[in-house]
This record gives structure tokens, sequence and C-alpha cells, in this order.
């Protein structure tokens, strides 16, 4: 597989490095001189060091034959250029971009960007996983704007001491999984909820709010726990 | 009409006056303050500090379903990114961006961006001064009415 990786910040330099140890043909490309040079002592002669978002450098660097291109600069802005050069001008299959606002993310999507990488979400999901609120916890984003959703039920949730066909779910959303004193087993019809289950959701991101009410409980209520 | 400028150069800041002449509803948006320097004193538009690739802050700014969008900053791919965030994002109704490097300005064309290349348009201008012929490269390119290639 040939990688071709912009960008030489930490990211694209433990990227190039891991790729490289797993045996894939890789071109890392870093405007920077300084830097390029400091990347080409440790890694070897695999570095181009020009801009990655001009077409002629990228054309150099060996974009028309890339299986993969990987953006992950800093910019957002020269991470979306990037992809959408290799995937219009130099017809690569599979584009990956770095995304650092989460805003983003759904234009970088829809601009046909096939993957996306994006470090604040990923914190705040960490972080979400550690505080004990009763919101709902974003698990993963999926493509068109799917996400899995992870829902703990409260003692006075609604969904408690009902089975999933009791359970109004918004179109576009469905319920899969249960998650009881850290078994997951899937939702099946004669399941009862309980306070303390997380039930697994996958759905669009706009169907949150109702979800958040069928299985949680209304959303401008005070939580009881902080 | 309402016009919205990200980047309040030379070339905003007169683009801004003079819409702004013409009585049209005008927002400039620039990360620098100083930049506002240089519109006329007595602009009467709006002049906002922020980031112009930032949905949150155009919105925030009423961009929202501007008749027309112009990216004019410095930075080629700020602009390719602001002008896609508003035709996806804010609906507006035309969006430019200016795109100094002339081969990504022509690979924006051919996605249906409209951009606008100073490096192709002062090389033009020279050659054709001096009686040589044009570079053949696009300098301003009518949008084509936009397609999405997928879904």
């Amino acid at each position: 597989m040939f990688v071709l990786v912009v960008g030489g910040g930490k990211v694209g330099y433990y990227l190039t490095k891991e790729l490289i140890e797993s045996g894939h043909e890789v071109v890392l490309m870093e405007k920077d001189r300084i830097r390029a040079a400091q990347i080409v002592d440790e890694l070897g002669s695999i570095v181009v060091a020009q801009d990655g978002c001009e077409g002629k450098f990228l054309r150099m660097a060996g974009a028309n034959r890339a299986d993969i291109v990987a953006a992950v600069t800093g910019d957002d802005e020269d991470n979306l250029v990037i992809c959408q050069m290799s995937k219009h001008h130099f017809d690569v299959p599979r584009t990956i971009a770095r995304v650092n606002n989460p805003k983003n993310e759904d234009l970088f999507r829809h601009l046909g960007v096939d993957e996306l990488i994006s470090p604040t979400r990923m914190a705040l999901g960490s972080i979400e996983q550690d505080i004990p609120v009763h919101e709902l916890l974003h698990l993963a984003a999926l493509e068109n704007e799917l996400e899995i959703i992870e829902a703990q039920l409260q003692a006075d949730s609604p969904a408690v001491g009902k089975s999933p066909s009791d359970i109004v779910v918004p179109e576009g959303c469905s319920l899969f999984a249960v998650v009881r004193d850290g078994v997951a087993t899937p939702l099946r019809p004669d399941t009862i909820l309980r306070e303390g289950d997380k039930v697994i959701a996958i759905g669009r991101a706009d169907c949150e709010v109702a979800l958040h009410e069928q299985l949680i409980g209304s959303i401008d209520e005070e939580p009881a726990t902080a | 009409m309402k016009y919205v400028i990200v980047g309040c150069g030379r070339v905003g800041a007169a683009l801004a006056e003079a819409f702004d002449h013409a009585g049209h509803d005008v927002l400039v948006v620039d990360t620098s303050t100083r930049a506002f320097d240089r519109l006329p004193v007595e602009f009467k538009g709006q002049a906002l500090r922020g980031d112009g690739t930032d949905e949150d802050v155009l919105r925030r700014a009423g961009a929202e379903g501007a008749d027309v969008f112009l990216a004019l900053t410095e930075g080629d791919n700020r602009n390719v990114m602001a002008a896609q965030v508003a035709m996806e994002k804010l609906a507006v109704g035309k969006a430019v961006a200016k795109i100094n490097d002339p081969v990504r300005a022509a690979a924006y064309a051919d996605l249906g961006i409209a951009t606008l290349c100073r490096t192709t348009m002062q090389a033009d201008a020279v050659l054709g001064f001096l009686g040589f012929g044009s570079t053949g490269m696009p300098a301003v390119i009518a949008a084509v009415p936009h397609v999405h290639q997928e879904d």
C-alpha cells in the first residue's frame, strides 16, 4: 500500500513511522525545511520538503499513484484542500483528514473526504465518559451523519420498566444493545429496561433530542446528580 | 442585496466601500481589527473580527442567506474553505474564492467554485500590454451551477 502523508507534525511523524514499520510504502510531505530535514535524519529519505497544498508538489510526491492520502496538518483548511485536490485532481481512492474544529466534520464529509480524525472530538468523548452525567454519550461517529450513542437510564427515566417495543424511537434511529452490570447483550423484544442500564443506539445526530426524551427524560430538567 | 466579504485587505476594503456606497448591506470579516482601518470612516456596514472559515462565526454575524460571499484573504486554502462553508452551510447566492495558485484555482473551478486568480490576472495584463499571448489559465470563472457528485 502506498500512503502519502501530508504534514510532518507529531501526528504525521508518528503515523509515518508506524506505517513504515508495518511495511508500507510511505512518502511524507512537510513544507518546513528544517522540520523536514529532522525527519529525514530519523526516518530516512522519504520526505518531500514542499507544500502539500500545491498541485505541482502533490504530483511530485506521487499523489497520482497513492492508495491513501492522509492530510494531518494542524490547519483544517489545508487538510480539506489536500484531500479535495487528491480526490478530484489525482483520483486518490481514499482520503483521510485531521479535523480540529468539530463543526467542520459535516462539511468535510459532505465535500468528499472519506475518513476524519478529530482529536477534539476524541478528547471530548473521553472526558464525557469520565463524568457521571445522564446525558447521551457519543461513542462513535459513522458515515452519513450517523452516530453510536449511549444512554444511561436513571431511576426516573421514562424507559425504565419498558421493553424496546414500548419505546417510540425517532425515525432513522434504532436501539440495538444494552449494557447491564458490565455485560453487553442484544436488545430483545422481551428485554425489560432497568435503572442503570446503558442503552446503545444508532441514529442520526439530529434525532438526539427525541431519543434523549424517550430514554432518559426531558432535556431541560436539572440533573439529579452531578 | 447582502454582501459578505472575508478578508479586509486592499481589495476587500475597496469592494466593501463600493457596495456600501451603492446602498447595499455589507458585512466584512477579518481576524485583525487593524484591517478595518482600511475602511472609510463613513462606512455604514458591519465590521466583525473573527475567523471567516468558522461556520458559527459567520452564522452569528448574519452571513446566512447572503446574496454574495467573497473570500479574499491572503490564504488560498482559507478562501477555498470559507467559500465552501458559505455555499454548503449558509446557502449564499454566489461565492467567489480568491486563489492565487493557478493550478489550485483551475482545479476548484472544475469543482464549481468561482475563483479569482491574481497571479493569472496580472501575468495576463502584463503579457497583453507587451503584445504576448495570454497565459491561457483562467483568471475569473463564473461558477457553474452547483451539482453534488455523490449521494
